[in-house]
């Protein structure tokens, strides 16, 4: 296959504090002063030339090569340059330095729904976004029909858009974006729109573009989506390329950038309703971060006394890749105290294989409203203890649970 | 494959149909992307008028409404206040007649000098070429032209009709290119404005206000015969006297105007059209950093 996209030491700079700081009086007065070789009355004192200190670099030397039919995972921190990679490749901006080269139409969705108009009925604006986004007119004629089937909006159709309820709105805007058919896709974060429902069928379609043989550079923060459709990962980090490899060693890589070890959480705040107050995560022997593996691990979550009764206390276990390893409640204990405010879960030896891991804890009353969910209260990491340290490396068991966990004859 | 290669690239580049370079000549204006994006010039021309009048009471009557009343303004405040000749054409007319061209005109420009800051949601976000935005504004103040013409036509047969001196004539065969110099002029000036804009935004404020003051130096609410002869090639230097004394001319019989003057003007209307898509088109590619 040949190169479908090629970025070549691809660097952004943007100047920080400078943009609008003049009116159009000043820049002539400072000109007409430099002119005649007097000092610049609005240069601040000490300033020489606009300083290093003003300038940001959001890109630093991007280099990668796509090639036609792959399907781009771009992966990253808030800041690491993803936003500004995909406005230059998209042409909304220019790189500072470096070079990008493009084989084929090109077509971004950065946002959905870009330039629809509220008093222009579906119908209108079915035809106004898709030639925003390159379509001909032709074209969305001939697809008209299936854009409509696929937002789900037929009675709507001819209604105008600021009367459509927000779901509907999202829903016709992918619709048509999804309808594109452009050689290289550009895709941010669009999948977080609609419902759950709605959102599998997004990603079914994504699927189906990317089955068709099209060059998709996708970003999202949903690893899930990422792993199901690329097949590799480019991972960003202040600017740079830290890693371009398969999707899998690439989100590992992103999650552990993420990663700093918690064994126990703190409540800030003590308001009356419930709550957490202090979940903490232990071993005999005592360990701090890292947990070995051939050891119970228990996980104590300490609620305050408000007198709620029948309170249920849930986890659940993320590892590395983002997968749910687990996901429990204490409705599973024997038998519980209903004003309890202490619930303890015991995580068996090799339950969890070894690497890291995540721990959402969730409050609620059953089949009622949640009342506090915490994402990632805990992160800890499972390591083989000595023995077994010694006899294997870790590396090699790949199972999310531990390999002793089955039992053997 | 419009954009080309930096000089210093050793390898070829053919094989790209797209080059993203940081620099980009002040003269690569991209007309072939421009041609492609033809059919959104259409969505954007028919967005603009389908949306300004929906759910507005008075919907397009407000296309008639604006030149009467500023008419009847001028009628009272220049004609029967001021006194100021209209050269014996009858004094509505007269003003009708350089209203709605002179509207024409600053519409374009108004409405296209807002162009960057107006769309810098749109325009962060996805790429098109962007003076497919200030073109589309041009199509659409047509249509709003067409609508107030019919309604100066309609008053120039009624007061034919009354037996007013006002004597249409061939001449009247040169509206489109009239029209094609205003478009250029309200475009290129547009343009440029829009362009600095992103930088200065005091000069969004002064738009409003330099539209104003350009009225008063054109032959809106004067005929050029009021003004003494040596002063005259002063006033001609701007593109909108020629026009508007030229349609004067063409439709009620009165008005002073050369060829040469026409021609000048013509010329004065390229050159600011040329530099204000040259300026817009810099502005372009580092906007959404700017902004």
């Amino acid at each position: 296959m040949s190169a479908a996209i090629r970025v070549e030491n691809v660097s952004k700079r943007y100047r920080l504090g400078v943009i609008n700081r003049r009116m159009l009086y000043q820049d002539l007065q400072s000109r007409w002063a430099r002119w005649r070789g007097q000092e610049d009355p609005h240069s601040k004192v000490g300033e020489k030339l606009r300083g290093n200190g003003e300038n940001f670099w959001a890109l630093d030397g991007i280099n990668f090569e796509i090639r036609a039919g792959e399907v781009i995972g771009l992966i990253g921190g808030n800041g690491a340059g993803k936003s500004t990679l995909l406005k230059i490749l998209s042409r909304i901006t220019s790189p500072t330095k470096g070079r990008v080269c493009l084989k084929g139409s090109v077509a971004s969705l950065l946002e959905v729904g870009t330039g629809f108009h509220p008093e222009l009925t579906g119908h209108e604006n079915i035809f106004l976004n898709g030639t925003i986004l390159g379509m001909r007119q032709s074209e969305i004629r001939r697809k008209f029909d299936q854009i409509v089937d696929f937002a789900e909006v037929e009675q709507f159709i001819d209604t105008p858009v600021k009367r459509y309820s927000s779901g509907m709105y999202v829903r016709l805007a992918f619709a048509v974006a999804a309808h594109l058919s452009p050689e290289i896709l550009i895709i941010d974060e669009v999948l977080a729109v609609g419902d759950a429902r709605f959102q599998e069928k997004c990603l079914g379609k994504m699927e189906s573009i990317a089955g068709e043989g099209r060059t998709i550079l996708f970003v999202s923060h949903n690893m899930g989506a990422i792993r199901a459709l690329c097949s590799r990962g480019i991972l960003l980090r202040e600017g740079r390329v830290v890693m371009d490899g398969s999707i899998d060693e690439t989100i590992t890589a992103y999650i552990g950038d993420n990663f700093a070890s918690a064994s126990s959480y703190e409540a800030k705040e003590r308001p009356a309703s419930p709550h957490f107050e202090r979940i903490t995560a232990t071993q005999e022997p005592a360990a701090q971060g890292t947990f070995s593996i051939g050891q119970p691990l228990v996980v104590t979550f300490e609620t305050n006394p408000c007198g709620k009764k029948d309170l249920t206390v849930g986890l659940v276990i993320r590892n590395s890749q983002g997968v749910w390893v687990q996901h429990s409640s204490d409705e599973f204990a024997a038998a519980k105290d209903p004003l309890a405010t202490v619930s303890r879960c015991i995580i068996p030896p090799h339950a969890l294989g070894p690497g890291k891991y995540h721990l959402d804890a969730l409050l609620a009353k059953r089949n009622e409203e949640a009342y506090e969910h915490l994402v990632n209260a805990l992160s800890f990491e499972i390591a083989f203890d000595g023995a077994m340290a010694a006899r294997t490396h870790a590396a090699d068991w790949k199972g999310a649970c531990g390999p002793g966990l089955l039992l053997w004859e | 494959m419009n954009d080309t290669a930096t000089p210093d690239a050793p390898e070829d580049l053919s094989q790209w149909s797209k080059v993203i370079t940081p620099q980009r000549g002040w003269l690569d204006v991209r007309w072939r992307d421009l041609w492609q994006y033809r059919d959104l010039i259409y969505m954007f021309v028919r967005r603009d008028f389908v949306g300004t009048y929906k759910q507005t009471v008075l919907g397009p009557l407000w296309f008639f409404l604006q030149p009467l009343f500023t008419t009847i303004v001028f009628t009272i405040v220049f004609g029967r206040i001021a006194k100021i000749s209209t050269d014996s054409v009858p004094p509505p007319l007269f003003y009708l007649s350089g209203v709605v061209m002179w509207q024409y005109f600053a519409d374009c420009l108004q409405k296209t000098s807002t162009t960057f800051t107006a769309n810098a949601d749109i325009f962060g976000k996805v790429y098109f070429p962007r003076l497919v935005l200030p073109i589309s504004t041009v199509i659409t103040n047509l249509i709003t032209f067409a609508i107030q013409f019919s309604l100066f036509l309609g008053v120039l047969v009624f007061f034919k009709l009354q037996g007013a001196p006002v004597f249409p004539n061939f001449r009247m065969a040169i509206l489109p290119l009239l029209l094609v110099m205003m478009a250029a002029l309200g475009l290129g000036v547009g343009c440029l404005v829009s362009a600095l804009t992103t930088r200065y935004r005091d000069l969004s404020v002064a738009v409003g206000f330099g539209v104003q003051l350009w009225m008063y130096g054109s032959t809106v609410v004067y005929p050029l015969s009021e003004i003494a002869p040596e002063w005259r090639w002063l006033l001609v230097l701007n593109p909108m006297v020629p026009i508007i004394e030229a349609f004067r001319f063409a439709f009620l019989g009165s008005g002073v105007v050369e060829i040469w003057q026409l021609a000048m003007g013509a010329g004065v209307c390229v050159l600011v059209l040329l530099g204000g898509i040259i300026t817009f088109n810099h502005v372009e590619k580092t906007f959404s950093d700017t902004i």
